[in-house]
């Protein structure tokens, strides 16, 4: 019988869940998510590393990239978002960038091809640091009242509203923040990782039925690589300006 | 066609657990990308409007436009989740 409703499909776990590898049956057992990550870290931390050893005046190799990061973070993330007393945050805020980046852009490498942020543990934990980081700074700026009262009851609003305002703007910085950074990461990992393996398992199934069946599919995976990278990049680009803009918003509060 | 459509009612009755809520997920996946679709269309294109009126202030419009954009896809990402759940 014919397949139709592809009922057969393997299940999307086959594609997102790793046997561990390494130590395994101890707490530090380490899969191919776990292995991209150390990684991604190392990749971060080796890319600083190598770009402060040796400062030329005309940079060159990795110095370039950190530099170029560096320097559109601090202009196009915190100076759109926070202003100049953003500044101190700029660590924080590229390393996030390049950590959340070079995790993502595993998913087109070839041999890795696996999208580390797919798996929701560390999207969620630095959503959980974004958390912990933009309530302290607004505690710390405003006071624990002052904090909350600018949250909760923003100027401008007609007085009735509160009724329904607070407990929106409650839910909000309390849940919906960190649970839609996490997610958004998350989910835009997922699709395009689901979205690959589809088209290179039916341009692999296609090979040999012609040129045109071959054809279509293969250059659609062409495309869909390449919106992949942008996706990586852009992805990282959102969690970092939307952690720029939470801090942004502890910082300054509304008048 | 019609062989098509008994094929499909013969894997609807022989597994129809499974195929009913692989449609639902289908079909709600669909649903939650309509809302988001016209509210990317409406926020990109307002901020090119913008971009083309004002191109010194053209930066401001771009930051501002992801971020709107990544607001309005969290409900098409909210409606992707609910479709990978629903899988069987």
């Amino acid at each position: 019988m014919m397949n139709v409703l592809a009922l057969e499909f393997p299940p999307v776990t086959h594609l997102f869940e790793w046997p561990d590898f390494l130590f395994t049956d101890t707490p530090v057992a380490l899969n191919k998510t776990g292995a991209i990550y150390v990684l991604a870290l190392l990749l971060t931390a080796g890319l600083f590393w190598a770009a402060g050893r040796r400062r030329a005046l005309v940079p060159v190799g990795a110095q370039t990239v950190a530099e170029t990061g560096i320097e559109f973070v601090e202009s196009n993330i915190i100076m759109q978002t926070i202003g100049p007393d953003g500044r101190r945050y700029l660590p924080l805020l590229t390393t996030m960038f390049f950590f959340i980046f070079f995790s993502n852009i595993f998913g087109v490498i070839p041999l890795v091809q696996f999208p580390a942020n797919s798996r929701m543990a560390i999207p969620l934990a630095l959503a959980l640091v974004v958390w912990v980081i933009y309530h302290y700074v607004g505690i710390r700026t405003q006071g624990f009242f002052g904090y909350f009262k600018g949250s909760l009851f923003p100027p401008g609003v007609p007085w009735p509203l509160y009724i329904l305002v607070a407990p929106i703007e409650l839910l909000q910085i309390l849940l919906i923040r960190p649970l839609s950074l996490a997610i958004r990461l998350w989910a835009n990992m997922v699709a395009g990782h689901l979205l690959l393996v589809s088209f290179a398992v039916l341009s692999a199934a296609l090979w040999g039925a012609g040129f045109i069946p071959a054809a279509l599919p293969f250059f659609a995976l062409i495309l869909i690589t390449a919106f992949e990278i942008f996706v990586s990049a852009l992805q990282a680009f959102i969690f970092t300006i939307l952690t720029a803009v939470y801090i942004g918003g502890s910082l300054h509060p509304q008048h | 066609m019609l062989a098509l459509i008994s094929t499909i009612l013969a894997q609807l009755t022989g597994d129809g657990e499974a195929g009913l809520s692989a449609i639902g997920a289908g079909l709600g996946y669909g649903l939650a990308a309509i809302g988001p679709g016209i509210g990317i269309g409406i926020v990109v294109g307002n901020a090119i409007t913008a971009m083309a009126r004002q191109p010194e202030s053209a930066g401001v419009a771009r930051t501002t436009m992801f971020l709107g954009i990544a607001f309005t896809e969290a409900l098409a990402l909210i409606g992707f989740v609910v479709f990978i759940l629903l899988l069987p």
